[in-house]
């Protein structure tokens, strides 16, 4: 990425998703879209894949599109194989001359933490592990969201969920989530990174441009915030994607070739109840009987981001 | 379909498993891409095309997926981006992919699949019946079955040029019958590369995500006012393949010799009896009746080659003037009744006020044999219900033991 980014000339690139499209005010899914479709080049085309999700049903509904690039949803769980079918035919195409010389296409797939962590797993380990050349952008918002905030594996420990209700004999969501970055880090494909809605989206451009324009297979993990399901006021999703990252419960990083890399460090790391605390999924940590699972959160969130600093630092 | 070029072909003499046989079509056909994950009795599949690609005999992506589910849904993708696609499977592999092929057929995508037929789990065996290829008999795919390896050749190349018709557009499954015909080596007549090419002709869709410039969405969210349109559109191309699959089979007749229709009928013209059969216990029961004629029966087999779209109307005027039918069902459809074939062919005799004895029978699961003297009990139970009018015990098993 050049180094003249900035966010006004970006804005300024032709809109990819177009408006009036049915997600929420303020979905935190919406804006990270956005923000990776502008790292396409204008003149590049692509096909977009989306597994089943908040994102495909209300952008997506028979006779309407928001999409003006080709577009393909599936099903839940194979937005991965979809799109490796998708590139596979581009290079077949291309080799037999029926596509010309001059009409590049990208392959970027998109899924919410449901399609991706859980149902979709396996079918994106594949993708990944046979080497397409395509990017895989997983919008977390930790939990199931279309079908109404039921816990995944990617939401967060304590998370009151309609799965994991927070109760009497509840505290919410009993185990921590899974590190899935990491775990398609280790799959050595060339490029994986995690990233969020940060002040001038730079972080999540170049992210999303480097995905996009490394030859081989690429994974992004961005969390985006769901007001509805976190329950924090709409207009406060840049400040909680802000407390994420300042507390290292979601740290910037990528791992660029093998080499794990800290894409910011928090120059006085906040504590996790900063991030815990505007949000109502965890309102109930705030009783006084459950003061002390704070402390496990915050334990958690420690550990991670000591092994998180002991990788980068390695390389 | 309209536009099929046909250069009649010399006959080439070989000997072939019905793997071996569908392979080589499929190296004739070369379609772009091929997503496959291996299971028995299928695997040879894939491996024999990969072998293929690896001698550069033929110019296809094959794609090692980690599952069948995944198989089927990259082969949605990558038919839906503009590439004539395929793959191969078997029992399990199908039913993983369910719910992909009511989403390869509802997108209207014509993909092939080879069907190499093996029971379902449980308990698990690897053996032959047909009731992978009827558990999906509802998933909106046309199903054409094979009696030897001559025609799952055949079959494969038709294959094609049905399911990309522009009134048609759905996906084909070509069926047969695992181990006994997909392993066993027999004589068959392969056609030449050229005539096949011709023939198959090339993937040209209307509307294809890479076509650069006219950018398309694939498989939207629809809502009740337009679902329901959606889903008889989509009947209504199933209804359009009868008289494609006639159409392409009468070109393929000018280009091989060879004549296909919706079923054959053997030694039916005359037939108090008829044992209507798919697959490859046709061949067992063809064998049969040509021993019961010659002790003066006049015993006939209707064997079905096209289960999806269902023949009705045609199966009920063949059966219209004789005294009985067998109908054999290697498959259990548990609705405490019959197998899927009794209960189509029943009531497709009804529906055309074809009255004669209809009785079901369940054969061959899991790879159970069924032998000339099975059919031939069969028989004697036919005539002796229509003559004596000895009650028939329907849905009965064959060879099932004590």
């Amino acid at each position: 990425m050049s180094n003249d980014y900035s966010l006004k000339t970006m804005l300024a690139r032709p809109e990819r998703l177009a408006p009036g499209h049915r997600m929420c005010a303020g979905c935190g899914a919406t804006i990270a879209v956005r923000a990776v479709l502008r790292a396409l080049k204008p003149e590049d085309r692509a096909v977009i894949g989306n597994a089943t999700g908040c994102l495909e049903v209300s952008s997506f509904m028979y006779p309407y599109t928001s999409w003006e690039d080709s577009y393909i949803h599936n099903a839940f769980e194979n937005a991965g194989a979809t799109l490796s079918g998708v590139e596979t035919a581009y290079k077949v195409l291309k080799r037999k001359h029926r596509l010309g010389e001059e009409d590049r296409f990208k392959f970027i797939t998109f899924g919410g933490d449901g399609g991706t962590y859980d149902i979709g797993f396996q079918s994106l380990s594949g993708a990944m592990e046979r080497g397409h050349d395509m990017l895989y952008v997983c919008y977390d918002n930790g939990a199931y969201m279309n079908t109404g905030i039921q816990r995944s594996s990617a939401t967060p420990m304590f998370a009151d969920t309609t799965t994991t209700p927070a109760g009497k004999n509840s505290a919410g969501k009993v185990q921590y989530r899974k590190d899935l970055t990491a775990i398609i880090a280790e799959h050595y494909v060339p490029y994986a990174a995690q990233t969020t809605l940060t002040r001038d989206f730079r972080d999540l451009h170049r992210k999303a441009e480097k995905g996009i324009y490394t030859e081989g297979p690429s994974f992004l993990n961005v969390m985006t915030p769901c007001p509805r399901g976190w329950r924090y006021p709409t207009e406060d999703v840049m400040e909680i994607c802000r407390l994420a990252v300042e507390t290292c419960y979601w740290p910037l990083f990528e791992v660029d070739h093998g080499v794990w890399k800290l894409s910011y460090e928090p120059k006085h790391k906040l504590p996790i109840e900063d991030f815990l605390r505007p949000q109502g999924r965890f309102r109930h940590l705030f009783k006084p009987e459950n003061e002390r699972l704070i402390q496990v959160f915050q334990d958690e969130v420690d550990k991670r981001w000591e092994d998180l600093q002991y990788r980068c630092a390695r390389c | 379909m309209s536009n099929l070029e046909i250069i009649r072909s010399r006959e080439i003499k070989e000997r072939m498993s019905g793997n071996e046989a569908v392979s080589y079509a499929i190296r004739q056909v070369e379609p772009d891409v091929m997503p496959a994950f291996p299971i028995t009795p299928s695997t040879e599949i894939p491996q024999m095309v990969s072998a293929y690609i690896a001698n550069g005999q033929m110019d296809t992506d094959f794609i090692p997926v980690e599952s069948e589910h995944s198989a089927m849904s990259a082969a949605i993708g990558s038919e839906a981006a503009g590439a004539r696609t395929m793959t191969a499977t078997s029992s399990a592999g199908l039913a993983l992919m369910w719910e992909e092929l009511l989403l390869a057929a509802s997108n209207r995508l014509p993909i092939v699949l080879t069907l190499v037929n093996r029971t379902l789990s449980g308990p698990i065996n690897i053996n032959c019946d047909h009731s992978d290829g009827m558990g999906a008999r509802d998933t909106g795919w046309i199903q054409i079955y094979a009696e030897d390896n001559q025609e799952v050749y055949d079959n494969y190349i038709q294959a094609y040029p049905i399911a990309e018709d522009p009134c048609v557009r759905l996906p084909v499954m070509i069926c047969q019958d695992g181990f006994i015909t997909s392993h066993a080596v027999q004589n068959i007549c392969l056609l030449e590369d050229e005539s096949v090419k011709k023939f198959a002709g090339t993937y040209e869709p209307e509307e294809f995500m890479l076509n650069p410039g006219k950018p398309v969405s694939v498989g939207p969210y629809s809502i009740s006012n337009y679902e329901m349109e959606a889903k008889k559109n989509q009947e209504t191309a199933m209804e359009n393949a009868r008289g494609v699959i006639l159409k392409v089979a009468e070109k393929f007749e000018q280009m091989s010799g060879r004549k296909y229709g919706f079923f054959e009928e053997y030694r039916t013209e005359d037939a108090d009896y008829i044992m209507l059969i798919m697959g490859s216990a046709a061949g067992t029961a063809k064998e049969a009746v040509d021993e019961l004629r010659e002790e003066g029966w006049k015993a006939g087999v209707l064997k079905i080659r096209v289960f999806r779209p269902f023949p009705e109307k045609e199966i009920a005027d063949a059966l219209r003037n004789c005294r009985a039918v067998a109908i054999m069902d290697r498959c259990e459809s548990y609705n405490g009744n019959s197998g899927p074939l009794g209960s189509e062919v029943t009531a497709g005799l009804y529906r055309n006020r074809v009255f004669i004895e209809a009785v079901n029978y369940i054969y061959g699961l899991g790879g159970r044999d069924f032998t000339t003297d099975h059919v031939k009990e069969v028989f004697a139970e036919l005539r002796a219900a229509a003559e004596e009018g000895v009650p028939v015990q329907q849905h009965k098993y064959v060879n099932l033991r004590g």
